[in-house]
């Protein structure tokens, strides 16, 4: 499901909006509230953040949300639940750290893929750092997608979008997640030299909130990841969540016209 | 030197890299730099220099009459605490700040928890001119407020990390975060045998002094090797330090102490080996105390410095393969050993090694007078001494 949607995204020369919410923020009620509101705002993908009690890639929007989801009881099973009550039309990815995942058990691809999740996304199990938890992911019913960051050098680059499936997620800074004012000045460059060697779709994440970076990337990558923006808008209400997303795929849209 | 059963990073099935993909290269430059400073002489001129004249090493191996008699067997004490900054933390930090020289960085982050770890960082940042910067639970900076105070004076930055338990977890938790976004211009120098490949393996090796120093002072100074060696376990540095180069000597029992908190089935405690199970937390797989749900237990400890729910993926695998035996000691019997051997030695240790003490008084009888127990004392009390008196006139 995700490579159908970015096919037909591709063959319309549109570019992918993929939206990140942690699951049980604000609250459980709420959370499918917003995902069906970001779906409705025109978001071509949704990650699911798992909520993990040491989020070390995550600045301090995600860290609070976690958080806040946590002390709803909010975890792996909790989530998977949300998602299949969600009923969701886009395709969603889940978004988490092993520990939560290998908790779980080795069932818990299947019971993910029951629930209606399509991807899966691991914080901390880079590419070649666990051969035997990757080939199990690589196997299961999710499309494992893989991450690159700006320090990774070529070669790596090509391994890992050779592992990946569904989309390459670039990283588009140094650092943990969260808003920024400046995107790197050679973020173009960054992008280019990931097409040279990969064949998937590339969203850009990481730092992005405004409509003119969306604009700007999307003239790059085949889409963008907005996150702390949307959990911080959904701290304050769903419905600026929501006016977000809209406004974003505004700006990616018109960058066609 | 022997390598036990470690592959690829992994000490058994336990240890790895589990981190953002941004730090891979980071880490795979350490390891390069790592391994070439190890086969350059220049560096080790470098470092033993420093150990000798700007820490004080060797350290003493002292014997312990009065401690003997009531365990009933000679104990010696290897002393950490003699150190300069008065732990054997300053080892790791030391040679790693070495290494950060080498490799062109100039920024040093550290996490710390009792501190100590925070303090010998900032003393060799100063003395090699390196730019410092601490991240410490405000929890521990309350009950360590004397080496925040050490730290500053040495011109470190000490960032209190106000998230989570506000303990040692969180603090690394933190310090990964600025690793990620600094990488390419600062060196993080992890304070124990934790965290991803490289780090466990290299902080052994750069603690390992203590048992090649204990070793040959025990063959010297006991005619024999001791039958037990007993270390405190958090991270487990100094329990790594000392127990390496007597792995292979299979007449020789290692025993770690974790902390036990307010006992093991009162859910807050920090013993990780002793009721963790296996999980990922700050880049390795290791025992480490969490909920079914894989989300991170809080620990307790009334020592900062074994106050955290992970342990090093090495003494994971010497539990799982029967090499070395782990026991816990709670709060209150830590006390015990705390005044104990400032009462019988005129040595008040630290609280960490209090654990240690404590389990060997609380096991006289255990040995012979032919069997020679080695202690670690990781550490001096002195950081201690005000906690512990306001716990002595606490009320009730
Ligand atoms: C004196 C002392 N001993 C022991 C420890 C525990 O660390 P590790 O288990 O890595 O030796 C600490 C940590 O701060 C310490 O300060």
């Amino acid at each position: 499901m995700l490579t159908a949607r970015f096919d037909a995204l591709r063959a319309r020369g549109r570019r992918a909006l993929v939206c990140y919410a942690t699951a049980g923020h604000p609250d459980p009620e709420r959370s499918i509230a917003l995902w069906q509101g970001l779906e409705a705002a025109g978001a071509d993908v949704l990650e699911v953040g798992v909520p993990f009690s040491d989020p070390m890639a995550d600045g301090p929007v995600i860290q609070a949300s976690s958080q806040t989801a946590l002390s709803h009881g909010v975890t792996l099973e909790a989530a998977l639940d949300l998602v299949s009550r969600a009923r969701l039309g886009i395709p969603v990815v889940l978004f988490s750290y092993l520990n939560p995942l290998i908790a779980a058990g080795p069932g818990v691809l299947r019971r993910a893929a029951e629930a209606g999740v399509h991807g899966v996304l691991l914080t901390d199990l880079p590419v070649g750092s666990d051969p035997a938890r990757e080939a199990w992911l690589g196997a299961g019913p999710l499309a494992f997608v893989r991450l690159v960051a700006p320090t990774t050098p070529p070669q790596r680059m090509a391994e890992i979008a050779r592992h990946g499936r569904g989309f390459v997620y670039l990283i588009s800074r140094l650092g943990v997640t969260g808003v920024s004012a400046q995107l790197p000045t050679d973020l173009p460059e960054t992008i280019a030299s990931l097409r040279a060697v990969c064949a998937l779709p590339i969203c850009v994440g990481f730092g992005i909130s405004r409509p003119e970076q969306a604009r700007l990337l999307g003239a790059h990558a085949d889409g963008i990841v907005v996150g702390s923006a949307i959990v911080r808008a959904a701290g304050e209400s769903v419905d600026a969540a929501v006016a977000l997303a809209r406004e974003l795929r505004g700006a990616l849209d018109d960058r066609a016209s | 030197m022997q390598t036990l059963g470690v592959t690829d990073g992994r000490f058994g099935a336990f240890g790895g890299r589990y981190v953002p993909e941004t730090l891979v290269p980071a880490l795979d430059e350490l390891a390069v730099a790592l391994e070439a400073a190890l086969a350059d002489p220049a560096f080790h001129a470098d470092l033993d220099g420093l150990l000798q004249h700007y820490v004080g090493r060797p350290s003493p191996l002292s014997d312990a009459p009065r401690f003997s008699a009531l365990v009933g067997a000679p104990v010696w004490l290897k002393r950490e605490d003699l150190n300069h900054t008065g732990a054997h933390k300053i080892n790791n930090a030391l040679a790693q700040a070495l290494l950060a020289c080498r490799m062109g960085k100039r920024r040093i982050i550290a996490e710390t928890g009792a501190g100590q770890h925070g303090v010998a960082t900032a003393t060799v940042c100063a003395r090699l001119g390196l730019e410092c910067v601490v991240y410490m639970g405000e929890e521990d900076m309350r009950r360590q407020q004397l080496n925040v105070y050490r730290m500053r004076l040495m011109g470190a930055t000490v960032v209190p990390v106000t998230a989570g338990t506000r303990t040692l977890k969180d603090a690394t938790t933190e310090a990964i975060r600025d690793w990620v976004t600094t990488c390419p211009t600062s060196h993080y120098i992890i304070g124990s045998v934790v965290g991803p490949a490289p780090y466990p393996r290299m902080v052994r090796d750069f603690q390992a002094i203590i048992g090649r120093e204990a070793r040959r002072q025990m063959l010297e100074r006991a005619g024999r090797l001791p039958r037990t060696v007993v270390a405190c376990v958090g991270g487990g540095s100094n329990a790594m330090g000392i127990f390496h180069p007597f792995v292979d000597d299979a007449e020789v029992e290692l025993v770690g102490v974790e902390a036990a908190g307010h006992g093991l089935d009162s859910g807050a405690h920090s013993a990780s080996l002793t009721r963790g199970t296996p999980g990922v937390l700050h880049g390795a797989l290791s025992y480490l105390l969490q909920d079914a749900h894989g989300q991170v237990h809080p620990a307790h400890s009334i020592s900062a410095g074994l106050d955290y729910p992970g342990v090093g993926p090495e003494h994971s695998h010497l539990k799982d393969s029967g090499r070395a035996t782990y026991v816990s000691v709670t709060d209150d019997e830590a006390l015990e050993g705390f005044a104990l051997l400032g009462r019988l030695e005129g040595i008040i240790p630290a609280l960490e090694t209090a654990h240690a003490v404590s389990w060997i008084a609380s096991h006289r009888g255990r040995w012979t007078a032919d069997q020679p127990v080695l202690l670690c004392v990781s550490g001096r009390g002195d950081k201690d001494v005000a906690q512990v008196s306001e716990l002595a006139h606490a009320p009730g």
